[in-house]
């Protein structure tokens, strides 16, 4: 018989105190992001897929085109072109191309690249129609980021 | 002609209490359906519907018009005569109900004697409707729901009609005005508080809300007795879900929360009735709001708390009640 109104006023205690969450959380801020209309800041060490590097110094990037991270690349997916040019120490970068579809995102060609010309993006927004889609041109990129 | 004389303005009366009640069954739909869903979307911290209009606020008619545009399955073995009288048994009764509702001292469609009577007595059709529906359907699914909508609405029907009784020994009457005209300087809510938390629990049982919502616990029936129901069918039921829940809670707003009384609003013949409503909603809102807090309870915690604890201090305190109205 103490157990039976024990249990009722605990019972009841307890659905008040729950009442008392859900009225706290009723008056609380959202937090959905309503994705397309606003969106989070993405944190830095995001690994999205690769980018040619800005440099500070000359306004474009750091490629030599030595090819450590064509070479390097488990999959095959990235292509670097490069040619010599009258006046220019070395070769200059004319084509440098990242087949995504195939990437795997293991990063061996960010740690291989001998400038630290190469980085993770942070571009994760990434739906597309077609496999051309995934064929990114990274120098044109860069150029573009200028 | 003497008699159609005397008959045509009763009969006027009839049609625009039946037209007002569609409307209030309508509109209440439509406010509650959206208010529910975006209320859901804030207790847990989402915004709710927001694509459909500001805010999403026409987001229920479009999916009234979605509703109706899709077709009416009626599964292979089902009882089809049964399956198709099940949503309209459940939605046609509302109406009633709403007739005798005393939403001010003006605007009530008739005072019957026996309003309260009325009342229950075409509450308890509904739980007809969901046997029906959920025994037509030939899904076990829909007869598990069912079943339990019915042992549930019997065993809590009693509770709630022995608080509701409390109050109808007090007043000496069934008549919803004059109850709601005899709490002119108390409301009963302060004289009966417990046949109050008594009605308030009967009310969500009776109305199949979480969370006492095992006739249709999606987690372990999908949907319960409306399982095969698709399209108008399936809305019916909701429509006649919600307009329970209007029903239900003006009868709490008659019988506990002095009806129409509050304080006059300036310049306005009918703050009664905003009163009336405001209050209505209010208990909505607590049925929402409760909804969006509790488990759903098992069948036997819900049996043993209907049978153990409603019943009995029901009893008491109608007992009480008739000992102190004969005392005083």
């Amino acid at each position: 018989m103490k157990s039976y109104f024990s249990e009722l006023f605990t019972g009841g205690w307890s659905l008040i105190l729950g009442l008392k969450v859900t009225i706290k959380s009723l008056f609380s801020p959202i937090v959905t992001v309503q994705y397309p209309r606003e969106k989070l800041e993405i944190t830095p060490n995001y690994r999205g897929h690769i980018d040619l590097v800005k440099d500070p110094e000359n306004g474009s990037h750091k490629c030599i085109t030595c090819g450590s991270c064509m070479r390097e690349c488990p999959s095959d997916c990235i292509v670097i072109e490069g040619e010599k040019r009258e006046g220019v120490k070395g070769k200059v970068l004319t084509v440098f191309t990242l087949d995504f579809t195939k990437c795997s995102l293991c990063g061996a060609c960010v740690e291989a690249c001998p400038t630290d010309a190469l980085d993770y993006s942070n571009e994760y927004e990434l739906a597309g129609e077609a496999r051309s889609d995934f064929y990114f041109d990274i120098l044109k990129r860069v150029e573009e980021r200028k | 002609m003497e008699i159609l004389n005397s008959i045509l303005p009763e009969l006027i009366r009839i049609v625009i209490c039946a037209v007002c009640g569609a409307v209030i069954v309508f509109g209440n739909a439509l406010v509650m359906g959206y208010a529910e869903r975006k209320l859901a979307g804030h207790f847990m911290l989402r915004p709710g519907p927001m694509e459909v209009g500001f805010h999403g606020i026409i987001q229920l008619v479009v999916d009234g018009l979605k509703l109706m545009g899709k077709q009416l399955v009626v599964p292979a073995k089902a009882d089809k005569p049964l399956f198709m009288l099940a949503p309209i048994l459940a939605f046609a009764p509302v109406f009633i109900p709403l007739l005798v509702i005393p939403f001010s001292d003006k605007l009530q469609g008739f005072d019957l004697d026996v309003g309260l009577l009325l009342i229950l007595a075409v509450a308890s059709i509904n739980v007809l409707a969901i046997l029906i529906g959920g025994w037509g359907s030939n899904n076990k699914y829909s007869l598990f729901g069912a079943f339990r909508s019915v042992a549930q609405n019997v065993a809590y029907e009693i509770p709630m009609l022995i608080s509701l009784l409390a109050i109808v020994f007090m007043t000496n009457t069934f008549s919803l005005r004059e109850i709601a005209a005899a709490q002119s300087p108390v409301w009963f809510v302060i004289l009966q508080p417990l046949a109050f938390l008594i009605y308030i629990v009967a009310m969500v049982a009776e109305t199949n809300r979480a969370p006492f919502d095992l006739p249709e616990a999606e987690s372990e029936l999908t949907a319960g007795f409306h399982t095969e129901y698709s399209g108008m069918s399936f809305s019916l039921f909701v429509l006649g879900e919600y307009a329970n829940m209007f029903i239900v809670c003006s009868i709490a707003t008659v019988f506990f929360l002095g009806g129409d009384s509050g304080i006059p609003l300036p310049y306005f013949e009918y703050s009664g009735a905003i009163w009336f409503l405001a209050k209505v909603y209010a208990l909505m809102f607590f049925l929402v709001w409760i909804r969006w807090t509790y488990p759903r309870t098992r069948f036997d915690q819900l049996m043993n708390f209907c049978w153990k604890y409603l019943i009995p201090f029901s009893l008491v305190n109608l007992l009480i009640t008739v000992v102190m109205v004969k005392l005083i």
